[in-house]
C-alpha cells in the first residue's frame, strides 16, 4: 500500500490539508487575512451551519439526506419569534426548548414519511421543504419578526461572551458537536447508525431496529435545524419568512459531503463534518478579501459540492480496486 | 360486490392491467378539481381561460415529461429548474454580447446540452447517485447563473421575440401546441418503439438491460443531455415570456416538475409509468394553480398544498403499483 493510498483512508487529513491550503493562499495575496479580526468572522459564520451539519452528518450516514432542513429552521424562527411578540421574558433556555420541540416534530415527520412508505428521503423532504415553507408564511401571515420583537437577552446570546471573549453562542455549538461526537464514536446507538448506513439488511438482521435508527437521525436533524433557527434570529435579530433559511440546506449538505460523509452511507466523523464547515466558513470569509464578489459563493459552493462527490467516488473506486487485489 | 369485482379482476389479468393503474388517479384527480374550480368562478367553463393559464407552466411540462424518461429509466434530474435559470441567463448575455438572435437561442440551448451532458457523464461514468449528483449541480448551475448575471435582468431584445404566449392559432397559445406536439412525440416514442421498451427495461433492472446488449449507459448519458437541451429550450420560452432573462427564475420549480411526473403515476424506483399521466397531471397543475389564485390563496401558501400533493402522490402511486402486482 503506497503513502497515497494510507492518505485516502483518513479523510479528516485530506480536507485539513486542503484548509491549510486556502488559508496560506489567502494570507499570501492579502496578509489581512491573517488578522484575529477575520478569524473571528470565519468563527461567528459558522455556528448556524455547525449545527445544523451534526444532524444532517448523522442522516446521511444513515443513507438518507434531509433537504427540508432550511424551512425547518424557519418555522422553528419564526414560531420563537411569536412567542417572544407575547411573552417578550422568555428565557433562553426555554426558547431553545421550544424551538428543539418544534424542529424534532417535523424530523420526525420526515422520518415517519421515508420510513413507513419506503420512498427515497430525497424526494419525501422535497414535498415537506415547500409544505414546511408554506407553514411558515400561513403561520406568520407573511408578517417578518423586527429587532425590536426579539429580547435583548436573546441577541446578546449571541454577542455577548462569558469565556475568553468567545461569542456564547460558539461555545454552545462547540457542545453539541461535542456530545454528537460522543454519541458517534462512543455509544451503541452511534455504531448501530454507521452499521445502518453501511447496510441496512445486515444490520437488520443483526437485530438493530432500523427503523428506530432512522426516526432517530431524522428527529435529531430536524431538533438541531430548530435550534438552529433560534441561533438564526439572536444572530441575525429578524427572522423573515421568505427569506430566512432559503437555501441554506445546500450549504449545510456541501460542508458534510467535503467533510468526507460517504453519500451512500456509513462513514463519516464529526471531526470530518467539523473541518468542512470551518473550510466553507474560511472560502466565505476569504472571497471578499480576494476580491471575489459575492455572487461567485454560490457557484463556488456547487463546485465544491460536485467536486466531493465525485472524489469520494474516485476513493471508493480505488478501495474496491485495492481490496480485490489484496483478496487475489 | 367489492369482493365480487376483485375476485373477476383477478381472473382476468388483463383487464385488471387496465383498470389498477395510476393513471386514473390522475384522470379522476384532474376531473375532481375542473368540477372544484367551475364551483369557484365560471371562468373555469371557457377553453381559452384554461389555455391562457396554462402557457406559465408549459415551460415545467415540456421538462416534465422528459423528467417522466429519466425516471422510468431508474434515474433523476433534480438540476432541471436550475438550467432554466442558467441557459435563459446564458442567452441574455450572448445576445447583449452583439450575437445575433438564432446563434444565441443556439447557443443558449447548447450550453443546457452541456450541462446534460456533465450530469449524465459523472452519473454514468463515475456511477454517483443521480439523485445526490443532480443536487449538487442545481447549486453549481443556480451559482453559475448568478456569477454571470449578477442581480442584473438581461432584457433589450426584439419585440418580435417577446411574448411567445400571447401568440394564438384559434383560441390556442403556441406554447400548448409545442408541448402537446413535443407529449404526443415523446409519448410514441416510448410506447410504441423499441427505444422506448429498452427504457422501461432499464428502469425495471439494470443488470439484465445490460446483459440483454441494451446500451445502458449509453442512453442514460442521451437521457441527461436531452433533460438539458429541453431545459436550453425551456429557458429561451421563458425569457420570451417575461422579456427578461434573471439568475432566480424557476427557483423552486423542482418542485412543481417532479409533482407533474408522480402524479401522472410514474414510478419513483423506475419501471413504470407514462406520459399520458404526466400530461393529465399537467393540466391538473395548471386548474389547481389558476383556482389558487382565483381563491387567493397566498402563492407561498399555495406551496404547503403542493408538497402535501407530492409526498400523496409518491404514496398513492406505490401503493397502486403495490396491488397491481399481486
Amino acid at each position: 500500500m503506497s503513502i497515497f493510498d494510507k492518505f485516502l483512508r483518513i479523510r479528516e487529513l485530506g480536507i485539513f490539508s486542503i484548509i491549510i491550503i486556502v488559508v496560506i493562499a489567502a494570507s499570501i495575496i492579502d496578509t489581512r487575512f491573517l488578522t484575529i479580526d477575520s478569524w473571528r468572522a470565519v468563527l461567528l459564520a459558522i455556528p448556524l451551519i455547525l449545527v445544523m451539519a451534526m444532524g444532517q452528518m448523522m442522516v446521511i450516514i444513515c443513507r438518507h439526506v434531509d433537504i427540508s432542513i432550511g424551512s425547518i429552521l424557519a418555522f422553528a424562527a419564526i414560531t420563537i419569534g411569536f412567542v417572544f411578540i407575547h411573552y417578550p421574558e422568555t428565557s433562553l433556555w426555554m426558547a431553545l426548548l421550544i424551538t428543539a420541540f418544534v424542529g424534532l416534530i417535523m424530523g420526525l415527520i420526515n422520518g415517519i414519511i421515508v420510513t413507513r412508505f419506503n420512498v427515497h428521503s430525497i424526494i419525501v423532504t422535497l414535498g415537506t421543504l415547500s409544505l414546511y415553507r408554506g407553514l411558515v408564511f400561513i403561520v406568520s401571515g407573511g408578517r417578518q419578526i423586527d429587532r425590536n420583537d426579539i429580547p435583548v437577552h436573546i441577541i446578546s446570546f449571541s454577542q455577548t461572551s462569558f469565556f475568553f471573549s468567545i461569542p456564547a453562542i460558539l461555545i454552545f455549538s462547540v457542545i453539541i458537536v461535542l456530545i454528537s461526537h460522543l454519541i458517534m464514536r462512543h455509544s451503541v446507538l452511534g455504531r448501530e447508525i454507521y452499521a445502518t448506513g453501511s447496510n441496512p439488511e445486515a444490520a437488520h438482521l443483526k437485530g438493530i431496529n432500523v427503523t428506530k435508527i432512522t426516526l432517530f437521525c431524522f428527529g435529531v436533524c430536524g431538533m438541531l435545524a430548530g435550534v438552529a433557527g433560534l441561533f438564526y434570529a439572536s444572530r441575525f435579530g429578524y427572522v423573515n419568512p421568505g427569506v430566512t433559511g432559503v437555501g441554506i440546506e445546500f450549504i449545510v449538505i456541501a460542508g458534510v459531503i467535503i467533510g468526507g460523509t460517504s453519500i451512500t452511507g456509513g462513514s463519516g466523523s464529526v471531526l470530518g463534518t467539523f473541518l468542512g464547515i470551518l473550510l466553507l466558513g474560511i472560502i466565505n470569509v476569504a472571497l471578499p478579501v480576494l476580491n471575489i464578489p459575492g455572487e461567485f459563493q454560490k457557484a463556488i459552493y456547487g463546485l465544491i459540492i460536485v467536486l466531493a462527490l465525485s472524489l469520494d467516488q474516485l476513493i471508493i473506486f480505488r478501495m474496491k480496486k485495492l481490496r480485490t487485489g489484496s483478496n487475489a | 360486490m367489492l369482493k365480487k369485482i376483485s375476485i373477476y379482476l383477478s381472473e382476468n389479468p388483463t383487464l385488471r392491467y387496465w383498470i389498477i393503474r395510476p393513471e386514473w388517479v390522475a384522470v379522476i384527480l384532474l376531473i375532481l378539481s375542473i368540477i372544484a374550480s367551475l364551483q369557484l368562478s365560471p371562468f373555469f367553463g371557457d377553453l381559452a381561460f384554461i389555455m391562457d393559464s396554462a402557457t406559465p407552466y408549459v415551460e415545467y411540462g415540456l421538462i416534465a415529461i422528459i423528467l417522466t424518461l429519466i425516471i422510468i429509466s431508474g434515474e433523476i434530474d433534480l438540476s432541471i429548474a436550475s438550467m432554466i435559470a442558467l441557459t435563459a441567463v446564458i442567452f441574455g448575455t450572448v445576445y447583449n454580447a452583439g450575437f445575433g438572435m438564432p446563434l444565441s437561442v443556439l447557443i443558449g440551448v447548447l450550453s443546457g446540452a452541456l450541462c446534460g451532458l456533465f450530469n449524465g457523464i459523472l452519473v454514468t461514468k463515475l456511477k454517483i447517485p443521480s439523485i445526490i449528483l443532480t443536487i449538487g449541480t442545481l447549486t453549481l448551475y443556480r451559482g453559475i447563473a448568478q456569477a454571470l448575471a449578477s442581480d442584473f435582468s438581461l432584457g433589450g431584445y426584439p419585440s418580435w421575440f417577446i411574448g411567445i404566449d400571447y401568440r394564438y392559432v384559434g383560441i390556442i397559445p403556441i406554447p400548448v401546441i409545442i408541448f402537446t406536439v413535443f407529449a404526443l412525440i415523446v409519448g410514441f416514442l416510448l410506447s410504441s418503439t423499441i427505444y422506448g421498451k429498452q427504457l422501461y427495461l432499464i428502469g425495471t433492472n439494470p443488470q439484465t438491460a445490460k446483459y440483454s446488449g441494451i446500451k445502458v449507459d449509453k442512453i442514460k448519458l442521451l437521457l441527461f443531455t436531452f433533460s438539458g437541451v429541453i431545459s436550453g429550450v425551456a429557458g429561451v420560452l421563458t425569457t420570451s415570456r417575461l422579456a427578461v432573462a434573471r439568475f432566480n427564475m424557476a427557483t423552486g420549480a423542482e418542485l412543481e416538475i417532479v409533482l407533474m411526473v408522480m402524479l401522472g403515476g410514474t414510478y419513483i424506483f423506475g419501471g413504470r409509468g407514462n406520459i399520458f399521466g404526466t400530461f393529465v397531471a399537467f393540466w391538473i397543475v395548471v386548474i389547481l394553480r389558476s383556482g389558487f389564485n382565483v381563491a387567493r390563496i397566498k402563492i407561498e401558501s399555495q406551496l404547503t398544498i403542493l408538497g402535501a400533493m407530492l409526498i400523496i402522490a409518491i404514496i398513492l402511486t406505490n401503493y397502486i403499483y403495490s396491488k397491481s402486482q399481486k
